[in-house]
């Protein structure tokens, strides 16, 4: 049976991943897929099974979270290009 | 030998809630401005700002008393400032002008943020914010607050390293041709650009926190400043539509074609 920390935990990932669907491009239907993924699971009970549901869940959502930063970077990368002939990727602070 | 005696620094920023990146900029009707009826975000060069902030606490640790973030718009960027507070920030000023207000112009925010900084009873040593506003592109707010305080500057940061004990902050700033390395006496203006850091995601239980966070409400008129532009915009229009071009079959085309629009190789 799914302890009460795993429902919480499933909880929250879904309300986080459902903001984050938010700008997602609207013909992959991000909000459908992830009520239909969600409900496929309900069900689970073995601890193992659940927590590689969640640990799936956290992954899509670091990858989505990450397609966003790459989006928004290149746009303004391009918007705004560096003038310099120096990179300064490479003087990076350690 | 005694501590030295370090006063714990306040860093301040100011953060503008613009028209989002990826909306696609169209003229309104009237060609008096673009149309803002649109999706609207946090500036991503304050984001960076707020990300710096942040991320100089987490290098000096307890030399840094408090981050303030700061905002003049309409009730609506409060949201704005959540975000900033979901990143790290501490506390929070929103000085309020109405939905219908006009847009406050560079020296307006400039002069409002001098009076906000002159209020701060436990001082400001650096205000980091970002280099231009994506959506007016005018990039002068931050030089025009630090010619209004007398402070010294360092625009297009690309990397900030702050020295609490020598009171200097180490700044690289991205120019033309290459980087250049500025050791500026606190308290000091920062504007960031884009190179200087990649700003972390504001998860949605930090959101919730930062509810809990104050946000003090203010007015311009509390303030002591007008706000009323002083550049009246005649007209917007879109720039003109791409003519396609044209292909030619040779050489001999190619000359007729440039007789043709006049350039003829002849001194006029």
């Amino acid at each position: 049976m799914a302890s009460k920390a795993t429902r919480l935990r499933a909880l929250a990932l879904y309300k986080e991943l459902h903001r984050l669907g938010r700008d997602y491009e609207p013909s992959y239907d991000f909000h459908g897929k992830l009520r239909r993924m969600f409900e496929k699971n309900r069900n689970l009970a073995d601890e193992g099974e659940i927590e590689k549901a969640l640990k799936m869940g956290e992954y899509i959502r670091n990858e989505t979270l990450a397609l966003y930063s790459l989006r928004k970077y290149r746009h303004l990368k391009r918007m705004y290009p560096s003038n310099s002939t120096v990179d300064p990727l490479t003087d990076r602070w350690p | 030998m005694g501590p030295s005696a370090v006063r714990l620094l306040n860093i301040f920023v100011p953060i503008k809630r613009a028209v989002d990146y990826a909306v696609k900029i169209r003229v309104n009707p009237e060609q008096t401005g673009i149309d803002l009826n649109v999706k609207h975000s946090m500036n991503p060069f304050d984001e960076i700002a707020v990300e710096e902030a942040v991320r100089i606490r987490e290098r000096l640790k307890d030399a840094v008393k408090s981050i303030k973030v700061v905002t003049i718009g309409p009730p609506k960027s409060a949201e704005t400032l959540r975000t900033a507070l979901a990143m790290g920030a501490d506390s929070a000023i929103h000085v309020e002008i109405p939905e219908s207000a006009p847009a406050p112009e560079p020296l307006g925010v400039a002069k409002t943020l001098r009076a906000l900084i002159e209020r701060q009873k436990e001082g400001v040593d650096v205000v980091i914010m970002g280099k231009q506003a994506i959506d007016d592109d005018a990039g002068q707010t931050g030089q025009m607050l630090a010619g209004l305080l007398g402070w010294s500057q360092a625009t297009f940061a690309s990397k900030v390293v702050v020295d609490p004990e020598q009171k200097v902050a180490n700044v690289t700033r991205e120019i033309d041709g290459g980087l250049e390395e500025l050791r500026c006496k606190l308290p000091v203006i920062i504007t960031t650009d884009l190179r200087l850091n990649e700003p972390r995601y504001a998860s949605l239980p930090n959101i919730m926190k930062a509810k809990k966070k104050p946000v003090e409400k203010l007015t311009t008129a509390e303030l002591g400043i007008d706000l009323t532009p002083r550049l009246e915009t005649i007209k917007v229009t879109e720039p003109p539509k791409r003519v396609g071009g044209g292909k030619v079959a040779n050489v001999d085309e190619l000359l007729a074609k440039l007789k043709e629009a006049g350039i003829t190789g002849k001194h006029a």
